[in-house]
């Protein structure tokens, strides 16, 4: 794997290329996702980067209707609503993503504790692509 | 260095005013800061010279984006008559004005200055509902913002895993909004002053004027539960779960304690400040609070030596309904998970042990981002003079009062504790 640094653009270059990427202390063992530069616990900065497995569980969801200018842009509104949550990675670390493959139009019945695995979205905006970290049912 | 943690001087609240706080096509940021700033004079009970203010720390989140005005400080200065001296703006998305104060305090107590006035103004209106909320996720984690989250996003999350680990669910959340409402129509200068009665009759009315089905909803919680009546935003967050957009703003005087009885024979003194920050929903422990809350409670509670027990009534940051069940309990008041049973048994109710958001909250009184901190601390330096009108607190001995102030989804908490001496 080549070098690259601990940043939040090297965490986006992975995230194009399918990979959910953290940084994890050489000194103290601390686990980020995104990755940092810097260990918030014992203040070190000898990193290394560590491949999560993409398996993990749903600990906190929302179903947006009112939707900001980016999401409209991909067709999200009042009629056509969608998920964002929080995961537990198996490996301890949490992320924000979004959440796909629940029904967003019931949300009684998106359970918290459900089993998920990593999706990545990739969205082309005129010339420009960008990935979104995505997260759905096992 | 045995001070760490406590005021070098002590400061006192001796003035206090606030705009009418709502959406106003017809007043400016000066327009509303000049209408509290002339309560601020007429509530100093022995008068005051503007000439004795020596500095303004003015909270404002971002007017630049909202009205593409920024550098807010020497503006406010030179419209009161200040200019040259110092004004300083304070930034903590819609914590700024709490910051203020809390600038303001540490200027009196380090000896540099003896009164500072400290205020803070919002104006938002000015933008449509889409822009105001992309305004304001200007100060959510930017990992959150990416994946979609709103604000009402970010807190509908911390709701559904509040809901999963203490057994609450929405009709919990109603009794708040329902609380809060009750409290507004005692408030006049809040920008929805109606019960939730009253806004259902409104309702009727206006169905019946038009020829159309008149709703029948049985009670406040048939009304809330109406998809129609009560659009969700950001499931399990609906439109009665979150606060308004508002123009408004807030001011109060600052004076060091030795000279507080030149302005006022009740001065109200400030016994304890906190401030802490807190990081997104992926890095922090636990999703059913705000550590920079905790922080913030733990530092002015040292340097008061109160307790939350001796807290008498709060204002606390209900930008959200589930917010200000959390508050509550990251502040001490109850134990985690007790909150949403407090507010169904009717203990944080005017009338309750102890009463929260007597204001009507964010929820009704409004909440201009930049001015809502030291909104907040008006009421309870209203309260605390027995100042209230129809919505004082029926408790002959007011003594403390606190407001807990938020910005952004939980980076910038403050704590502030009010006394009365």
């Amino acid at each position: 794997m080549k070098e690259r640094a601990f940043s939040d653009r090297s965490y986006e270059e992975f995230l194009k290329e399918e990979k959910l990427m953290g940084s994890r202390c050489k000194r103290c063992g601390a686990l980020y996702v995104p990755p940092r530069a810097l260990c918030t616990k014992c203040f070190n900065t000898e990193m290394e980067w560590e491949e999560m497995k993409g398996k993990g569980r749903l600990i906190a969801f929302t179903c947006i209707s009112v939707a900001p200018p980016s999401m409209m842009k991909q067709g999200y509104n009042r009629n056509n609503p969608y998920c964002s949550g929080v995961v537990e990675l198996e490996e301890g670390a949490k992320v924000d993503a979004r959440i796909e493959g629940v029904d967003v139009k019931d949300p009684e019945n998106i359970k918290i504790g459900t089993e998920m695995k990593v999706k990545f979205i990739h969205i082309t905006d005129g010339k420009e692509e960008e990935t979104y970290l995505a997260f759905e049912p096992v | 260095m045995k001070r760490k943690g406590k005021l070098a001087r002590g400061v006192a609240v001796v003035g206090a005013g606030m705009s009418r706080f709502g959406m106003f096509k017809d007043k400016n940021s000066k327009d509303l800061f000049l209408e509290a700033f002339r309560e601020m004079i007429e509530s100093v009970d022995k008068g005051m010279d503007v000439n004795d203010i020596d500095a303004l720390y003015l909270g404002n989140f971002t007017n630049d984006f909202f009205v593409h005005q920024a550098h807010w400080g020497p503006i406010i200065s030179d419209l009161i008559g200040l200019s040259p001296r110092p004004a300083t703006r304070t930034e903590g998305a819609c914590a700024s004005s709490a910051l203020a104060f809390r600038e303001g305090v540490f200027a009196i107590a380090s000896g540099m200055y003896d009164v500072v006035l400290v205020g803070g103004l919002e104006e938002m209106s000015k933008k449509t509902t889409e822009e105001v909320a992309e305004g304001l996720a200007l100060a959510t984690i930017p990992y959150e913002g990416k994946v979609g989250f709103t604000f009402p996003g970010v807190f509908g999350a911390i709701a559904t895993a509040y809901f999963e680990r203490y057994g609450a669910n929405r009709e919990h959340l109603m009794n708040v909004t329902i609380k809060s409402h009750n409290n507004a129509p005692l408030n006049p200068k809040a920008q929805f002053p109606y019960t939730i009665k009253d806004i259902m009759n409104m309702k009727k009315e206006r169905a019946k004027k038009k020829g159309l089905d008149v709703p029948r909803w049985e009670d406040e919680k048939d009304f809330l539960r109406d998809p129609k009546a009560n659009p969700v935003v950001a499931w399990p967050m609906h439109l009665y779960d979150c606060c308004p957009i508002s123009d408004g703003a807030a001011c109060m005087l600052l004076v060091a304690e030795d000279i507080a009885k030149n302005f006022t024979d009740d001065p109200i003194y400030v016994a304890g400040i906190g401030q802490g920050s807190g990081r997104g929903l992926h890095a922090c422990d636990d999703l059913t609070s705000f550590e920079a809350t905790k922080y913030a409670a733990k530092e002015a509670y040292s340097m008061s030596g109160l307790s939350p027990k001796d807290i008498q009534f709060a204002e606390v940051h209900d930008c959200f309904s589930i917010a200000e069940i959390i508050h509550m309990e990251d502040l001490g008041f109850f134990p985690p998970g007790q909150g949403y049973k407090a507010v169904e048994e009717g203990l944080t109710r005017l009338d309750g042990s102890i009463p929260i958001n007597t204001s009507g909250g964010l929820k009704c009184k409004g909440h201009p981002v930049g001015a809502t901190g030291i909104a907040q601390l008006y009421e309870v330096w209203v309260q605390l003079r027995g100042k209230a009108g129809k919505r004082q607190i029926p408790n002959p001995d007011l003594r403390v009062g606190a407001a807990h102030n938020l910005g952004g989804t939980g980076g910038t908490c403050t704590f502030t504790i009010l006394e009365r001496r």
